[in-house]
């Protein structure tokens, strides 16, 4: 056998396991084909733009290879040179897969996961429903009403005449998903509004 | 975390408590087993016999709510066998140092209670000091000349105590003294009658643990929301640092306290002060009292010794940060901008109080679901209806944002027409569809790029606050209103060259960088209180300081580097990684690490796992971490009076010996605390039963932390009504609420339900088989589920008398592929006494069949 890489073995042994689940045939023998021949097909990944991701659940920091191929995310891998995970994920990990992409239970086609949210949308008070609305509407009204609400309750000054410009109408809750360039906005944007009543997942 | 995951390798005992890393952190496992298959011993106590557990050396079953009871217990098992590390224990923690005499401990209550009704109160801790011998002053013509130069604010500087101190560690009012004291009533019979464990369990586990402290052993901890989610959690995690630092066990490779938390980036969020009593990097939120001016706040904030005596500069840059050019000596630097909060909670469940009362009219939730996640589900749902307006970003359909559907059942339903609430949910990006960092648990901030464009019109989180920003700023601008000033001169430098939210841009802000020519800071050591050095947190300091480049790749948290290596002097080998990514802060991957290296000496505590390590040849530390002390001063030229230059052009330092180089540096005592007097609820930790209990309280006539946070929206059940001990717990299936996972086609296949789990012999009493249908319930909900009669649950004897406990995931809710009961309805509003986190690891329930 020539000298496979970590690297080229899972990837190798990966494509061999889709290679063998497509044509309903056990191969064990591809993954460690040296060359591939004409009957093996080519890597799923062959061709695709890599990209390197940190895993979205759990707080261990998994690194994670994003396999992409028309702009379409065709493979996702856990990272084998990254220190805490070599190379492994848990199945939650590995479908993180499924945030972007579902394969069609009825055709078998790789799919964007139609319980993706997409557009925008808005309930008025006492309505049944939703309705799609743009984001420039949404933004706007989403606007007026911290307008109207941190000014109809805004504290300039505490019963003691301390200042603390603070509204405690609004309140935030999120963070733990987002990503730090985002976290740092999010408190910097609340707090500038005087919210106080701001928290996220790790109060819970 | 104090270590990193990849450092579990160094432990020689592994002890996990409230946690489960082979089902919720299973990458973690794989440096467990390292460490195992190197020999190290994997201890597990847990209600369930776990996955982790199913792979331990040893385990032991403990009841929900009795950590403390252990924990004390193994404080005193330490004590007792003397198995703690003395040089260490005399050095480096505040053992030797004496305490106020007034100080006193009395069935169930420290000095300075004041009970403000039904046996609940507050603490004046005024006898939690210690005793000293006058003051001495800063010295501002040296090191604290900052604090007195030209554009730095006034304040009154700190004044420094002189600590009296016992080195013989026999005075009886001293810190040992009195902590041998306290925890002389853990005895083993009582720990096992307490926790429900079988004392050959209990001396086992404790002779195993009990063996780290010795200097060439090193013992780690790994928890998790099983240890904090309780009415004294904080004081269960204090309880762990007490004995890992008996043991000499902080500081160490293959040591420390070890929180496996629970979200991809929960530790970033804390860090960014996404909570209402910090501000970015762990500063206090101004408060009213205390600091109603920025010179309270520093002459209050600013440590009389260590690293949080530089706590202005962090703050004035903040605000620079903030608001730019508006931010001014003369203005204080706009500190009057951040809102103040008065003494009280406004954290998560107090705010869910606020909206039942109205007072709270609009929410904000970013990607997070509280009507799966939080407690008491029917409560908040009852509490959102009042709401005026909610906005959700979120990238699926929450229970949050669809709560008013008109398909949607709760416990006491309102028909949709009557719920007057607005709702706008807006679609956001994936984390692979955009790009920025994650900080995990063991703080490493870690790079993810975008691999994919987002579906339809989702748009990043970052990119919504900017809109809301620009717009609701175009309002005050156009129109006026209530104190426009914070608003509209907020700095927002966040964008690209289209005009997008940009996360490169927001991550130059979080670095920090010189104000008069923008350029990135090395570091947080050249943060200034003048107003020169704008940064959003000192402690990202160094995560993006390359000037050269604006590749993330070219930067400290883009480093893809898995050499196994030194920093300076040492062999490396200690998997630290230090050229991955970048670890906060500064860069050390071990917080403490002083304390790994003997106080006099300077030698590495075990030479096998250095981390730093004095050598008197070069007159310099050795170092496979980033120190976490001054460990070397720069040398000035004498000629230029600026740093000096070696041939090699490379900037020449003096080591500082180890007589100059104490442990813990941010604490201002400069030692760690076995005797805590930050805490609410006392100044070592207590046993109390959890807010609804099935027995006693063995230990004292107190029955509950007296000081916790026990909300009437609880409804609390007595245990004759309620007889069986729940606790939540989560499947590596599924993530947090499930708002991604239970709509992934393949998890919601491979785990489609929710269940209660529960014991065979409760399962025969109760007459009930695997699978069957049943009702959970108490005061505050009923949920369905499934039966699981597992062996991996059995009846506890506690205090005489047979108690069961029962177990069910918090996974599932209303939306989505697999839909399920959530079992966070059931959960009280009871808090932690000191950071409100709800009990939801221990409280009461019935069950019956679904008829």
């Amino acid at each position: 056998m020539r000298d496979v890489s970590r690297r080229d073995f899972l990837k190798i042994s990966g494509a061999a396991f889709a290679a063998s689940s497509v044509a309903g045939l056990i191969r064990p023998d591809v993954g460690f084909a040296a060359e591939a021949d004409a009957e093996t097909p080519a890597l799923r990944i062959k061709g695709a733009t890599e990209t390197t991701t940190i895993c979205c659940y759990c707080s261990v920091g998994c690194g994670a290879i994003c396999s992409v191929v028309d702009g379409t995310l065709i493979n996702f891998e856990g990272d084998p040179d990254h220190p805490v995970n070599n190379g492994g994920m848990c199945s939650k990990g590995i479908s993180q897969f499924n945030v972007e992409n579902i394969y069609d239970p009825e055709t078998g086609d790789l799919i964007p996961n139609p319980r993706r949210l997409t557009t925008p949308r808005y309930r008025a008070p006492g309505s049944l429903e939703w309705k799609d609305v743009s984001w420039e509407w949404a933004i706007a009204e989403i606007a007026k009403r911290v307008k109207e609400v941190r000014d109809a309750t805004f504290e300039e000054k505490n019963e003691n005449g301390v200042t603390v410009n603070r509204t405690t109408a609004i309140g935030s809750l999120g963070g733990a998903g987002l990503d730090n360039e985002e976290c740092h906005p999010l408190s910097k944007l609340m707090r500038s509004f005087g919210v106080v009543y701001l928290e996220h997942q790790a109060r819970l | 975390m104090t270590n990193g995951f990849s450092d579990f390798q160094n432990a020689d005992v592994i002890f996990v408590l409230g946690g489960n890393p082979a089902e919720n952190h299973p990458a973690s496992m794989r440096h467990i087993m390292e460490a195992r298959a190197n020999g190290a011993k994997f201890v597990v106590a847990d209600p369930r016999y776990t996955r982790s557990a199913a792979v331990s050396d040893y385990y032991a079953p403990i009841r929900s709510g009795a950590d403390i009871a252990f924990l004390g217990g193994l404080i005193n098992y330490i004590l007792e066998n003397n198995l703690y590390n003395e040089e260490y224990v005399l050095n480096y923690t505040n053992a030797q140092y004496l305490i106020n005499p007034e100080f006193d401990f009395d069935d169930g209550y420290f000095t300075g209670f004041e009970e403000v009704a039904n046996g609940q109160g507050k603490y004046d801790k005024a006898t939690w000091s210690y005793q000293t011998d006058g003051t001495t002053e800063w010295d501002t013509s040296a090191g604290y000349a900052w604090a007195v130069a030209d554009g730095v604010p006034p304040f009154d500087l700190p004044k420094v105590p002189v600590y009296k101190k016992d080195p013989t560690l026999k005075d009886p009012n001293c810190v040992f003294q009195l902590l041998k004291k306290h925890f002389s009533r853990y005895t083993t019979d009582v720990v096992c009658d307490v926790t429900g464990m079988d004392k050959e369990d209990f001396e086992e586990i404790a002779k195993v643990i009990g063996s780290t402290g010795a200097d060439d052993k090193a013992g780690t901890i790994l928890y998790a929301m099983g240890l904090t989610q309780h009415t004294n959690g904080s004081q269960i995690i204090r309880a762990l640092a007490i004995y890992q630092l008996l043991l000499g066990n902080i500081g160490i490779a293959g040591g420390g306290i070890n929180a496996l938390r629970g979200e991809s980036n929960v530790q970033g969020a804390c860090d960014w002060g996404i909570l209402y009593h910090v501000i970015n990097g762990y500063l206090a939120t101004p408060n009213a009292d205390n600091h109603p001016t920025l010179a309270a706040y520093n002459a209050k904030e600013t440590a009389h010794s260590g690293y949080w005596s530089n706590k202005p500069k962090f703050l004035i840059s903040q605000l620079k940060e903030y608001w730019g050019e508006a931010a001014t000596l003369e203005n204080d630097f706009a500190y009057d901008w951040l809102p103040k909060i008065e003494s009280k909670n406004y954290g998560y469940m107090p705010m869910f109080e606020a909206m039942s009362s109205g007072e709270v009219k609009g929410l904000f939730c970013w990607g997070q679901n509280p009507l799966v996640g939080g407690p008491n589900v029917n409560f908040a749902y009852q509490a959102m209806k009042n709401l005026d307006w909610l906005v959700c970003a979120d990238l699926m359909e929450t229970d949050t944002m669809c709560f008013w559907e008109p398909d949607m059942e709760w416990g006491e339903k309102t028909a949709a027409e009557e719920i007057q609430t607005e709702v706008f949910s807006l679609p956001a990006m994936s984390h692979l569809e955009k790009q920025g960092t994650i900080t995990n648990s063991g703080r490493w901030i870690q790079w993810r790029y975008k691999a994919v464009d987002s579906p339809g019109e989702a748009i990043d989180d970052g990119e919504i606050m900017s809109r809301l920003y620009e717009e609701v700023k175009r309002l005050y601008e156009d129109e006026g209103g209530a104190y426009p000033d914070p608003i509209v001169n907020l700095s927002w430098p966040y964008y690209d060259e289209h005009g997008h939210f940009s996360s490169v841009e927001s991550a130059k802000s979080m670095n920090g960088y010189t104000v008069a020519d923008g350029k990135l800071l090395a570091n947080f050591t050249t943060l200034a209180a003048d107003g020169s050095t704008a940064c959003a947190a000192w402690i990202y300091g160094g995560y993006f300081n390359n000037n050269d480049s604006d590749n993330p790749a070219d930067q400290p948290c883009g480093r893809r580097d898995n050499e196994d290596v030194t920093v300076s002097g040492g062999s490396g080998g200690l998997k630290q990684y230090p050229n991955w990514s970048f670890s906060w802060p500064a860069n050390r991957r071990v917080v403490y690490n002083r304390a790994s290296s003997f106080a006099e000496s300077g030698k590495a505590r075990n030479p096998e796992r250095m981390l730093v390590e004095w050598n008197p040849d070069k007159g310099n530390w050795d170092r496979n971490d980033v120190p976490d002390f001054g460990f070397q001063t720069a040398v000035n030229d004498p000629e230029t009076g600026k740093q000096a230059m070696d041939a090699e052009g490379k900037p020449v330092f003096n080591g500082n010996p180890p007589e100059k180089c104490p442990s813990f540096f941010m604490n201002a005592e400069l030692v760690s605390r076995l005797f805590s007097p930050g805490m609410t609820d006392g100044p070592f930790p207590e046993h109390y039963e959890p807010a609804e209990s099935p027995t006693r309280n063995a230990l004292s006539s107190v029955q509950v932390n007296p000081v916790a946070m026990l909300l009437e929206s609880s409804d609390f059940g007595e245990s004759n009504e309620y007889p069986l001990i729940c606790t939540t717990y989560r499947l590596v299936e599924h993530w947090q609420t499930g708002v991604t996972t239970r709509n992934s086609p393949w998890l919601a296949e491979a785990m489609p339900h929710n269940f209660l789990e529960m014991s065979k012999e409760l399962a025969a009493e109760r007459g009930i088989d695997n699978g069957d249908h049943l009702e959970i319930f108490n005061n505050r909900g009923t949920v369905t589920a499934q039966a699981l009669v597992t062996g991996r649950i059995k009846p506890f004897t506690i205090n005489g008398k047979t108690v069961h406990q029962v177990g069910m995931p918090w996974h599932w809710g209303r939306k989505g592929l697999a839909k399920g009961a959530t079992a966070n309805e059931l959960v009280p509003n009871a808090g932690d006494a000191n950071v409100g986190i709800p009990e939801s690891k221990a409280f009461l329930v019935d069950i019956r069949k679904k008829g």
